[in-house]
């Protein structure tokens, strides 16, 4: 809560602006825990009361500040909605890189899986079967079940390193999920 | 120009005066004002009672002009010069024109980059003045019916819009002596109208087939809020394609001969009649007699209707599919579907949305006048007429916009269906000793390479301090406003030198342009226009002086230095003496320096009011 109220205190970070923690400009409690709603009712309060077109009789210079805010109001709804982009966000700004290009230190165990994930899509996409698509899925979202309760206790204990293991993993398996809607996308089409 | 977009409507000094503001839906086939009268958005007919004005320009010898009904009833005699359909030309280049209507169009184009132009009787027009005279006509209508000066106007463009398109409507609307307000997506304009009436909550689907252009949006509309989940479409699919197949049709089954552009144009008028009247019956007779006297005179039924217009129907429910995807929701989340624009009346249209969407879409609203109502209501809102009832509105870009890297690549800035505003930054290095420009390809599109992209602009940064290959670090911030308008500014980062951004459109016009059309425009009023200007130079002066006095007695205290205060004191000594005399440059030379030294001023001030609100909400929630 002592975050939220900074978010009045002028003259933070040189000049103005809303500044770049998007907790703080939700006026949120930092952290993974977060009903939809409350975020959802934060970002569309503080739009209400930052929106350019809240000042569209205003002057160039009021506006341009209005559209700042709205701008970090958008990125700041962006950063949190996702559960996997908020703990991506409180994990570096912790300090610990993701190394979503490069960092591919997993268990031997985790990347066999995917393999296999993997080329059971590619079968799914040239049989044209979607039924082996959903069973796909299921059995990605069973890991996911897994893996979310560890991602959330190793940030809530701060171990950055192991939060970002964890999380690396996580993202592996939803870059599948986008993966098996491109196929389904394209056997629609 | 720029300050009296800024102090009108703000800084009035009468209060609670009520404002005119319009919404105009600029249709491919036909266009219409509406206002918001006695709190009842209302659309505005014509002198004879008529709402829809034929999106219809004809230029005659002697600057004699036609626009609407006139001009339209006499488009197969005059084809060359009666021009329609021409909001498929907007922000668009030769070779796109000539590619989705392969010689079909009875138009003499002029051979040049950008935007297309074409060769009338007066002269070569781009779509822009076109446009503007259909604007020109409903800013005339809406004067007369309001009795006076508008303070803004909103008009709608298809969601699916690129910036090229979009910028060459807000050029068009300003040519055409109109402030804008805000471009908003039609289908948004019609969720507007739709929620506000029927208190509408829930996700909601808008599908909107226009005669040249389709939109799908998805929205949630919450407690005041109408949020865009996410929009698709295509810019050049709607009722004309209809029209153009049954015109197809026409020369096969009637086996026509070759036929100029008089006949293929009154081909294709008979086939958007016979199109309507299949929307009721279901057969009807397609009857024409062509130059050479010879009659065709065919029926056509709507079984062969369907026939072909199936896979024109087929081609707007892949952009449903993936906008559903993009908006995260899945088709059984949809509360209702609304159908906007004239081409949603053909019952296979109909049938298709509701097979996709499992339910019928929602009927009971004017298809040809929802854009324009909403349109309206949001003007309304955005001149400051406060109600007590505002609502915000939440819009999307709805293609990603990027920049060429090496290989002829293109790496995305900002995803499409990203809330607006957005900005993005991205960051530059030089790769030679001493580099002081480089040029950044800007495009909008989904795919990977830069030939299958729009190209919107090429930015070409001067004025970078010279330093070793590598060392500069520009930072290029592209900026997208709640019109879905890019700007793009650069800043050398370890130096803090600003760098100039000079924009080379690729589809749209450039400032010198701009100007002479406007000179074109108002040349034949220019006395009445040096004794309005002096009149408006001298009632914005005014307003900027009582506006920076009493934020000066508010905020001066507490947000400025002495330093400070006393410039822009001395501002206002040189902006009042200016004001005493005649002068009108002079007036306005000295109102443009008071506005720039009070512009950081203003933005303190707004950023503290911002800080306090939110300060506010804090202390509540706790």
């Amino acid at each position: 809560m002592s975050d939220a109220l900074t978010v009045g205190a002028p003259g933070r970070s040189g000049g103005h602006g809303p500044g770049s923690d998007p907790f703080a400009l939700l006026g949120l409690p930092r952290g993974m825990s977060m009903a939809p709603h409350v975020l959802d009712e934060a970002y569309r309060g503080l739009q209400a009361r930052v929106h350019p077109d809240r000042y569209a009789d205003k002057t160039d210079a009021e506006r341009r500040v209005a559209m700042q805010w709205a701008t970090a109001a958008n990125e700041a709804y962006r950063t949190l909605r996702k559960p996997l982009l908020r703990a991506k966000y409180l994990i570096e700004s912790a300090g610990v890189g993701l190394g979503e290009q490069d960092n591919t230190a997993m268990p031997a165990e985790f990347l066999m899986q995917q393999m296999e994930w993997r080329e059971h899509v590619a079968e799914a996409r040239a049989h044209r079967d979607d039924k082996a698509l959903r069973h796909i899925e299921h059995a990605i979202r069973s890991a996911e079940v897994e893996l979310w309760p560890l991602l959330e206790s190793r940030i809530a204990e701060a171990d950055w390193p192991h939060a970002a293991d964890v999380w690396r993993r996580l993202r592996f398996l939803e870059k599948l999920h986008d993966d098996i809607e491109d196929v389904r996308s394209a056997l629609l089409d | 120009m720029a300050l009296l977009q800024i102090f009108e409507p703000g800084q009035s000094t009468v209060p609670h005066q009520h404002r005119r503001a319009i919404g105009i839906d600029l249709g491919t086939t036909h266009s219409l004002v509406a206002t918001v009268r006695n709190s009842i958005a209302t659309v505005l007919p014509d002198e004879h009672g008529r709402v829809l004005l034929p999106s219809v320009v004809r230029y005659g010898a002697e600057g004699v002009k036609s626009v609407g009904v006139e001009a339209a009833a006499r488009q197969a005699e005059d084809p060359r010069n009666t021009l329609a359909s021409f909001k498929r030309f907007m922000g668009r280049g030769l070779a796109d024109v000539t590619r989705t209507h392969q010689g079909d169009l009875p138009y003499e184009f002029a051979d040049a980059p950008g935007m297309v132009q074409i060769r009338t009787v007066a002269g070569v027009k781009s779509p822009v003045e076109v446009s503007a005279e259909v604007l020109r006509v409903l800013r005339q209508r809406a004067e007369a019916s309001l009795g006076g000066e508008l303070t803004g106007a909103v008009i709608t463009v298809p969601a699916y819009f690129d910036d090229a398109q979009r910028q060459a409507t807000k050029d068009a609307a300003q040519l055409a002596g109109l402030n804008v307000l805000r471009l908003l997506n039609e289908p948004t304009a019609a969720a507007i109208a739709y929620g506000l009436d029927n208190a509408a909550e829930g996700v909601y689907a808008v599908y909107d087939l226009g005669g040249g252009t389709f939109d799908i949006s998805i929205l949630r509309l919450t407690k005041g809020v109408f949020e865009v989940l996410a929009t698709g479409g295509d810019s050049a699919l709607g009722g004309d394609d209809f029209d153009r197949r049954i015109a197809c049709w026409a020369i096969e089954a009637g086996q026509l001969p070759p036929l100029g552009p008089r006949d293929l144009r009154a081909l294709q008028v008979e086939a958007r009649e016979v199109k309507e009247a299949l929307s009721s019956r279901d057969r009807a007779r397609f009857h024409v007699r062509l130059q050479s006297g010879e009659p065709v005179d065919l029926t056509l039924d709507t079984a062969t209707l369907e026939s072909l217009g199936a896979n024109l129907v087929a081609k707007t429910l892949k952009p449903c599919r993936q906008a559903l995807r993009d908006a995260g929701v899945d088709i059984t989340d949809i509360q209702g579907v609304v159908l906007v624009g004239g081409s949603t009346r053909m019952p296979m249209v109909r049938a298709a949305v509701a097979e996709f969407f499992g339910q019928a879409p929602l009927t009971n609203l004017d298809p040809d006048q929802v854009v324009a109502l909403g349109a309206a209501r949001q003007a309304h809102l955005l001149a400051g007429n406060r109600s007590g009832d505002d609502w915000l509105l939440l819009d999307v870009i709805p293609l990603s916009l990027g920049i060429e890297t090496m290989g002829g690549l293109v790496e995305k800035i900002v995803p499409r269906n990203a809330t607006l505003p957005i900005a993005r930054a991205q960051e530059f290095t030089t790769f030679k000793d001493g580099q002081t420009a480089m040029r950044v390809h800007v495009l909008q599109g989904e795919r990977e390479r830069v030939e299958d992209c729009r190209s919107l602009a090429h930015f070409e940064l001067r004025g970078i301090p010279p330093l070793p290959a590598g060392a500069a670090r520009i930072k290029v911030t592209f900026e997208v406003d709640a019109d879905g308008l890019l700007a793009v500014t650069a800043r050398e980062e370890s130096t803090g030198v600003s760098a100039q951004v000079a924009v080379k459109p690729s589809y749209g016009l450039a400032d010198d342009d701009i100007a002479r059309m406007l000179r074109d425009a108002f040349d034949h009023a220019r006395d009445d226009l040096d004794a309005r200007a002096l009149a408006e130079a001298q009632v914005d002066a005014d307003r900027l002086v009582d506006a920076v006095r009493a934020a000066l007695a508010a905020d001066g205290e507490s947000l400025l230095s002495d330093a400070e205060r006393s410039a822009i004191e001395a501002r206002i000594v040189a902006l009042v003496a200016a004001r005493a005399g005649s002068d009108r440059s002079a007036i306005r030379e000295a109102t443009d320096a008071l506005s720039t030294a009070t512009d950081e001023f203003a933005a303190r001030r707004m950023d503290a009011s911002i800080r306090s609100a939110l300060a506010g909400r804090s202390i509540e929630s706790i």
